[in-house]
């Protein structure tokens, strides 16, 4: 590897990574763009949609003023205010739990969803959706059936927020007494597994409505959080958000592994407990009002790394937050299909747009462990 | 702790709980100690408790019974904190830390004593690069650890452990993945910290030659959980490396502080001559299973003087000859003389005979050179 690279001339990578390594001295330039990348977007999903609204009227609506036409500042602050300060949100939450699980497993793989999370939620919304949907099926009875649909938003919410929780005690109490990092990898895994399988035994059992409903909650949406339930979801992001950039100095800790990590000092049990507990407020709150949203959560953190060419948490962190916001800002956007009526799955979005960033990403360090600790 | 140690234990017994069994013991009723300035070399067959030892004395797995003291203080009544401002550790495992220069992980050295955010004061910033230069790794600061070699790799994890300031230090099988020339140069760097920090570094090593040659101590730990303590020379003298070792299938030459397994099967050689040259043909004639006596010209057979006087058992003689283009090896055997060019040719002529008596040996004779 290394006769290899003395051989080859100095590549884009180099010059990249010597460019970066001076960047860094000016880490609050770097954070600086990101902020004004992240207000670009925010304004920008605020702007575009279905209907086109003019810049000198969003931020007059904003600013508690008068828009040229009264339907854009219902639109603007009833739906594209609070939809886009969700996406920021979730982005952000999504982001930094991903960064927390691949530092603390130690695996490039990791992403917010490892431990089980959102396979509780989906257990929670598949039992709420489809059992209701086996009730109505031996029934036999529509008017039951729209009146779940109308209860439908609030209840999916809180049954997804039950489903996380479960999970999320599940694995803090296991967390407690394991040894290894690696056996909660795998248990989170196979609590994955176990939900997955009850879920597909209710599918199996469902009738066709409730399925679809399920399925497009599956899809993911920035959309449904209302104003009041994003009084819930904002103060526990922040929270968590919070809580995340706390760690900051024990994350960097555990690069070196847990043993390192313990022989300076740090108490790996406990800090363990707080990433996982952080990182699982993040990504289940996340789940249970967004829906599943994969992908972000995986991606942002190695985005974040090799455009800073650093694993340093102190400038990771509230990288990959601005960073998290503003994609899933810009998946939105796109989902949204600017211009026209309808809108594409967002998961379908994250992925179709983010997998070819991150496969140029990784291509092009050639060596994954340059792109991540690992 | 009143003989100016830094680091002791009474009665420890090491090893690991299992649930609802009893523990595995490894090794028990240990009592050492180690002073500051001291380095000292652990050595002894794979599974003996090593690491154990290591991953103990540094508070990574709890002891089975006895006590360790650290700087005069019970070790399990610090709290981490406290414990990692006098106890560093190196690891064996290869950490890949990612992107990450050699000054950032240096720095991850501070932790025990920075504050929440790990951010480094002027002092940090100091006793970083003065951890870096203490293990001459000043060139490295600015490199990312991805792109350094084992041996660069190891200094500055060497340089992170430093950056601690412990009074303490353990490295586990410090030079296990590095060429010889690197081990024989962290080896010398570990020994030159010891004394110009006042700090005991405690390593274990399977390199029995650098550790019998830079250690100030050795403990030799057995299978059978025995641990033998002192002075490299003492441990040989004594029979300690006998005893460590019998059951690994190989013996101790205490005249040179180094293992063979061969015997010496194949009958005795006289040696004539002197120098490096002798010294090798001594290493390559034993090496393919003859007993070699010294028979220099002066008279001092050096290494068995006792048996010097039985020359008369031997199967021949061998006179090295140095010439300008190089040495010449004469063999005396069986009556007649050959002379051979280089070791090589000598010893599979030996071989040779050896393994098909001299018959065959005299019809192969053409196939060696001979001049």
């Amino acid at each position: 590897m290394n006769r290899e690279k003395v051989s080859t001339p100095p590549s884009h990578f180099d010059m990249h990574a010597a460019f970066a390594r001076d960047f860094l001295y000016a880490p609050g330039l770097l954070l600086a763009g990101l902020v004004i990348l992240a207000l670009a977007a925010f304004m920008l999903s605020l702007a575009v949609g279905s209907v086109r609204i003019p810049l000198r009227d969003i931020v007059a609506v904003l600013l508690g003023g008068d828009a040229a036409k009264p339907a854009w500042a219902t639109i603007v602050l009833q739906f594209r205010l609070p939809k886009a300060l969700t996406a920021m949100l979730a982005g952000a939450a999504l982001s930094v739990s991903g960064l927390q699980m691949q530092t603390l497993f130690r695996n490039p793989l990791a992403g917010p969803f490892v431990l089980g999370i959102s396979s509780g939620a989906s257990l929670g919304v598949a039992l709420t959706v489809l059992l209701a949907g086996v009730a109505v099926g031996l029934g036999g009875s529509t008017t039951l059936l729209a009146g779940i649909s109308l209860a439908g938003d609030a209840s999916l919410a809180l049954s997804a927020i039950l489903g996380s929780g479960l999970v999320l005690l599940l694995v803090m109490s296991v967390a407690r007494r394991v040894q290894s990092g690696m056996t909660l990898l795998i248990l989170g895994l196979m609590f994955g597994y176990t939900t997955s399988a009850l879920v597909s035994v209710l599918i199996y059992f469902s009738v066709v409505e409730r399925i679809q409903a399920y399925i497009s909650w599956t899809f993911g949406s920035f959309g449904g959080v209302t104003w009041r339930q994003l009084q819930v979801m904002a103060p526990a992001i922040l929270l968590g958000l919070a809580g995340g950039h706390l760690l900051m100095k024990p994350l960097n800790a555990l690069l070196l592994g847990e043993t390192y990590a313990q022989s300076l000092g740090l108490n790996v049990r406990r800090v363990r407990l707080g990433i996982i507990g952080s990182s699982a407020v993040l990504a289940g709150v996340v789940t249970a009002f967004c829906g599943p949203i994969g992908f972000l959560g995986i991606a942002v953190p190695h985005l974040c790394r090799s455009l800073l060419n650093t694993s340093d948490h102190r400038l990771l962190l509230p990288a990959v937050s601005l960073m998290g916001a503003t994609l899933a800002l810009g998946a939105d956007i796109v989902a949204g299909l600017p211009g026209s009526q309808l809108t594409l799955p967002l998961n379908a979005v994250t992925a179709l747009l983010g997998a070819p960033v991150v496969i140029w990403v990784i291509l092009r360090q050639r060596n994954l462990r340059q792109a991540f600790a690992g | 702790m009143s003989n100016g140690s830094v680091l002791n234990t009474s009665a420890l017994s090491i090893g690991y709980r299992r649930p609802r069994k009893p523990p595995v013991v490894i090794a028990s009723d240990l009592n050492f100690s180690l002073r500051p300035g001291e380095l000292v070399c652990l050595l002894g067959p794979n599974g003996a408790g090593k690491s154990t030892l290591m991953r103990t004395l540094a508070r990574l797995q709890p002891s089975l019974s006895g006590q360790i003291w650290l700087d005069g203080r019970p070790l399990a009544d610090l709290r981490p904190g406290q414990l990692a401002r006098r106890l560093s550790i190196v690891l064996t495992e290869r950490v890949d830390v990612g992107a990450m220069t050699g000054f950032g992980l240096v720095s991850l050295g501070r932790h025990p004593y920075t504050g929440w955010t790990g951010s480094l004061n002027e002092q940090d910033q100091r006793i970083v690069q003065w951890a870096l230069q203490a293990v001459s790794a000043q060139d490295l600061a600015n490199r990312l650890t991805v792109e350094m070699s084992d041996g660069e790799r190891q200094k500055v994890f060497i340089a992170r452990a430093l950056a601690q300031q412990p009074s303490v230090m353990l490295l586990d099988e410090p030079t296990a993945f590095l060429d010889l020339p690197r081990r024989v140069e962290v080896m010398e760097l570990l020994r030159q910290l010891a004394i110009e920090n006042n700090q005991a570094i405690l390593l274990s090593t399977h390199d029995l030659d650098l550790a019998l040659r830079n250690a100030d101590r050795l403990w030799l730990i057995s299978s059978d959980g025995d641990l033998f303590d002192g002075a490299p020379e003492d441990l040989i003298l004594n029979g300690a490396f006998e005893r460590v070792f019998s059951a690994e299938g190989v013996s101790f030459d205490r005249e040179r502080g180094s293992f063979h397994t061969r015997k010496d099967n194949c009958g005795r050689l006289l040696l004539h001559g002197d120098g490096v040259t002798a010294f090798w043909t001594r290493r390559a004639l034993e090496r393919i299973g003859y007993a070699v006596e010294n028979d220099n010209e002066n008279g001092n057979s050096s290494f068995y003087p006792a048996r010097a006087a039985s020359q008369a058992a031997a199967l021949g003689s061998i006179t090295v000859k140095l010439r300008e283009n190089g040495a010449i090896y004469i063999l005396d055997m069986a009556g007649r003389k050959d002379s051979f060019s280089s070791l090589n040719a000598l010893t599979t002529y030996l071989r040779r005979a050896g393994a098909g008596g001299n018959a065959d040996a005299k019809a192969d004779q053409n196939l060696h050179t001979r001049r």
